[in-house]
């Protein structure tokens, strides 16, 4: 037995590099596609043209013909299987059944109508052509206001008013808040409809077992465990017969926060076969059928003191919903719903949501999910009204601020905001790009007639979704921690990175804890028949919900090793100290690895301990946190081009303690990098036919590394009373905190033009089109 | 018709018939077993599929597999040279150039090939060396970052 024990230095704080990098770097990481089975056949699927239309008949005969092809599959032949699932329950809400491929119609351009099967990619796709679908064509609408107008085209012919459902929330007293209003602000703010575009797009690979009349599925997913239980349920069978891995995902950003037809189509289509089979998805079909985020009409009223005091908020939200529920379509303007104060001190609020069908790819979950709509809204709207009263827009948000000392807070809308300092990123931020000297330069640069703009954003979101009241099948997380008998220590989350670096912090959370070596430490996810069940990776979720289940796990793991150590030690008082445990009155201690070998080799036992070292935890989150931060952009507009050059952006995020700062700063990067998009660039475009104008990446406007400004990223720190770790989540914050930021900034420079408003995205020829119309070109 | 083709990979020769129309990045995965380069749109976009021929990047969706008959084609798996790892891979991960890494080695083939034509480059040169590769994780600042740390290690 070794005498000294020293503790390692802690590793939870530093910027380590990951984990998982040395096979993503060397190209052996294995995703979707790169998985091979003997007597693996492919599919293509056969989508619709159009956006609205009747199926007159399908003729697969000479598809069928075609050398290499084994089997067409059509909507007949799916038609008893269950439907996509929908989670979301909303009062009154109108579900149209959802069938794996379409049957007597198809309602968005890029329904499966088809599923060909042939022994290799080129076949299959070349079958895939040879299928003759005859398509009567019927009116369509993709615009969810002219969806909503008297005459329009039905999307659903039963219900000719294209609403499905609508939804109304209130606190407080808006009547007596607008009735007390000595100013009220107007604004309709759009969110335009995105892509959510992981550079990986979907796939499934689906395996038969006749003899153990069990699937193995692989897929590209967020939700691993959920997608078993409710592909398990289309296809009527035991989800205990169902295994889904997810091998490497190539990003998801909610897009893969979904149960989707081709996963239920695949597992159906191996066992018809009785071959595995793949399908991976085209960028086409990436961009036409998985599902699209925002889809907002916004129109919001704000009643305010001439002071600046804002006392009420009203909002009609229209989303556009597409032409089905996916997973959580209805839900995710809720949570906009849900965060419309934002960071200020509403006495009220009003919202009412229409939630429309159209005929296009179904919106849901999209890095931010609701939130960045919210946040775009209000601080948009404090904007307006900052102008409208002559006030420094940094001034009118301090002083609406809910005060540091005011937490937990209970909003308006029903949360409780956890913990907080708000005014703290904008201070910060404002002396990092000396906020009054800015201010006084715009001052000079409008006297010699140039377009230069400062735009703030204070954004706060709900994150670590989420105690499971708040969920539709549950919002914990699980962990299980093993000490293997020759003492590397091996995680299982239910949580499912896909970028996040999870097998990293979470490996820098257990060395820390054990006091072991982070090398010695593998976290495994996944694979539902090797991790217990879990919920997922989406919503600023990992760490902060399953890097506490794991921690509570190491608790429980300690308290069983501590109890190996003082059986060997012949000690009631020991320690853990640095992966040793440690006689306290001695000094004497035993490794990690001779408890391991005590419990698992259990030739004696500690009292009423069973042989073996393992912990499982399933965490309930007793709330959400609340994240929060203060964005600063600097923009110069060009009056001849109407291009913005982005000058500074500054972001001042508190997401709770961090664990790994290197990881932390790259999630914001790639958080605003997508805020900028909205913002600046990207737009899925619909034609008033329905057909996609914005099919393909060339007509897509994804940032490339050029269009990037430098992001200059700091923090402050305030603890989350929530979970034990502190932490509050990242993954979105920059997404959100970034596009109200980028549009205040440049409605900013235009302001001396009479600009008050801008939709987005920013785009050069519309902000030319706004500086001739104001005669603002020189 | 298949055509024979003979080419040498990570400075293995391979022998095969194929297809005139398949693409190469279909040859490198499907047939040569190398799944290092990805696909991420078969349009020439992405990047995700870029691999060196004859010592400069080319995106393998662009071009037939027939095409490289004759040629010498490195892609990220034979980077790492006995295991050691090329300064650019090795920037790439102590800088957290990658998330989910599908961007990956296409992004790592065309810093390399960067550095080679600019051993120097600012960071806008950087970025305008990666235009033909993106990446929806990262926001491109870390890999910035990473490729301005290669050249500092003479990569
Ligand atoms: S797959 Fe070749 S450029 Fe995208
Ligand atoms: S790391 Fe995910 S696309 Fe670049």
């Amino acid at each position: 037995m070794a005498t000294t024990i020293s503790k390692p230095a802690t590793l939870v704080g530093k910027g380590i590099r990951r984990q998982e990098d040395p096979r993503l770097i060397t190209g052996t990481a294995v995703y979707v596609d790169d998985i091979k089975m003997p007597g693996m056949h492919h599919a293509a699927i056969v989508r619709s043209p159009h956006a609205a239309a009747r199926i007159a008949g399908i003729n697969t005969e000479a598809a069928l013909a075609h050398p290499g092809v084994v089997a067409v599959f059509t909507g007949a032949d799916v038609k008893n299987l269950g439907a996509v699932p929908c989670a979301s329950s909303l009062p009154g809400l109108r579900v149209p059944h959802h069938h794996l491929l379409a049957q007597d119609r198809v309602y968005y351009t890029g329904h499966p109508v088809a599923v060909v099967v042939a022994t290799d990619r080129y076949v299959a796709a070349d079958a895939a052509s040879l299928v003759e679908v005859q398509y009567d064509p019927q009116p369509a609408v993709a615009d969810p206001e002219k969806a909503l107008a008297a005459g329009a085209p039905a999307v659903h012919p039963q219900w000719p008013d294209n609403t499905s459902f609508t939804f109304h929330q209130e606190g407080g007293d808006t009547g007596q808040a607008f009735r007390d209003a000595e100013i009220v602000v107007k604004q309709r703010i759009t969110s335009q409809r995105l892509i959510p575009t992981s550079i990986e797009t979907r796939g499934v690979v689906a395996e038969w077992r006749p003899g153990e009349k069990s699937l193995t599925m692989f897929t590209s997913t967020q939700i691993p465990h959920l997608v078993r239980t409710l592909v398990a349920g289309i296809l009527g069978m035991p989800e205990n017969h169902l295994r889904v891995i997810t091998p490497e995902v190539g990003g998801g950003f909610g897009s893969k926060l979904n149960v989707y037809a081709e996963e239920a189509l695949m597992c159906y289509i191996a066992k018809e076969i009785g071959k595995p089979v793949k399908w991976v998805e085209s960028r086409r079909e990436n961009f036409q059928a998985t599902i699209h985020g925002r889809g907002h009409v916004d129109y919001y009223e704000l009643a305010a003191k001439r002071d600046g005091t804002m006392l009420g908020l009203k909002l009609k939200l229209i989303q556009d919903l597409g032409a089905y529920h996916q997973l959580l379509t209805p839900a995710i303007p809720t949570l906009s719903v849900l965060m419309m104060p934002g960071l200020y001190k509403f006495k009220s609020i009003s919202a009412d949501i229409i939630g429309v069908f159209t005929n296009c790819v179904p919106t849901d979950a999209y890095r931010g999910a609701g939130r960045p709509e919210a946040t775009h809204g209000i601080e948009r709207m404090v904007d307006i009204l900052a102008a409208e009263l002559h006030m420094d827009p940094a001034e009118i948000r301090f002083k609406n601020f809910v005060g540091k000392d005011e937490f937990p807070y209970a909003t308006t809308t029903g949360l409780f905001y956890d913990s907080g300092n708000y005014a703290l990123p904008l201070q910060n931020a404002m002396a990092q790009v000396d906020y009054a000297g800015l201010r006084q330069e715009q001052a000079t640069a409008r006297a010699a007639g140039k377009l230069m703009g400062i735009g703030l954003s204070t954004y706060g979101e709900i994150c670590a979704i989420g105690p499971s009241a708040a969920m539709p099948a549950g919002g914990w997380e699980s962990a299980t921690v093993k000490i293997e008998p020759s003492g590397k220590v091996t995680v299982m989350t239910g949580a499912s990175p896909h970028g996040q670096g999870e097998e990293t912090t979470f490996a820098q959370i257990v060395a820390d804890e054990l006091g072991v070596d982070i090398d010695d430490v593998m976290v495994v996810h996944g694979d539902t028949a090797v991790v217990q069940y879990g919920i997922g990776t989406f919503g600023s979720r990992g760490t902060a919900v399953g890097g506490a289940a794991l921690f509570y796990a190491l608790q429980e793991l300690k308290a069983k090793i501590k109890k190996f150590g003082a059986m060997l030690l012949g000690s009631d008082n020991v320690s853990l100290v640095g992966g040793s445990c440690v006689d306290d009155a001695t000094g004497k201690s035993v490794s990690f690895a001779e408890m391991a070998v005590a419990a698992y080799h259990a030739k004696t036992l500690p009292p009423n301990t069973q042989p073996g070292l393992v912990a499982t935890y399933f965490w309930e989150p007793p709330n959400f946190t609340f994240p929060f931060g203060a964005h600063i952009v600097v923009t110069d507009v060009d009056r001849e081009t109407g291009r913005i050059s982005i000058r500074r952006y500054v972001a001042v995020d508190d997401c709770g303690k961090i664990i790994n700062p290197l990881l932390v700063a790259g999630q914001v990067h790639g958080g605003v990098a997508q805020g900028l998009g909205q913002a600046l660039w990207e737009e899925a475009v619909y034609d008033e036919q329905g057909q996609l104008i914005t099919g393909e990446l060339t007509d897509y406007a994804l940032p490339k590394a050029s269009f990037m400004p430098l992001i200059e990223s700091s923090h402050t720190e305030t603890p989350s009373p929530v979970n034990p770790l502190g932490v509050k989540g990242v993954g979105e914050a920059g997404t959100i905190g970034c596009s109200p930021a980028v549009v205040n900034s440049v409605v900013d420079a235009l302001s001396p033009l009479g600009v008050r408003h801008i939709d987005m995205p920013l785009t050069p020829q519309k902000i030319w089109k706004l500086i001739v119309q104001s005669g603002g070109l020189s | 018709m298949k055509r024979k083709i003979s080419l040498t990979i990570n400075g293995k020769s391979y022998t095969d018939e194929v297809e005139p129309r398949l693409l190469l990045i279909h040859y490198l995965r499907e047939v040569a077993g190398l799944t290092g380069p990805h696909i991420g749109c078969e349009t020439s976009i992405c990047g995700a599929c870029t691999v060196m021929l004859d010592g400069r990047t080319v995106k393998s969706c662009t071009m037939f597999a027939v095409q490289a008959d004759g040629r010498q084609i490195l892609t990220i798996e034979g980077l790492a040279a006995d295991g050691k790892l090329d300064p650019v891979q090795e920037a790439f991960w102590n800088e957290h150039g990658l998330q989910c890494g599908f961007c990956t080695p296409g992004m790592i083939l065309s810093s390399k090939q960067l550095l080679e034509d600019n051993p120097n480059p600012t960071d806008q040169e950087i970025r305008h060396g990666l235009e033909g590769n993106l990446c929806r994780c990262t926001g491109y600042q870390h890999i910035v970052n990473a490729v301005r740390a290669a050249a500092k290690a003479g990569a």
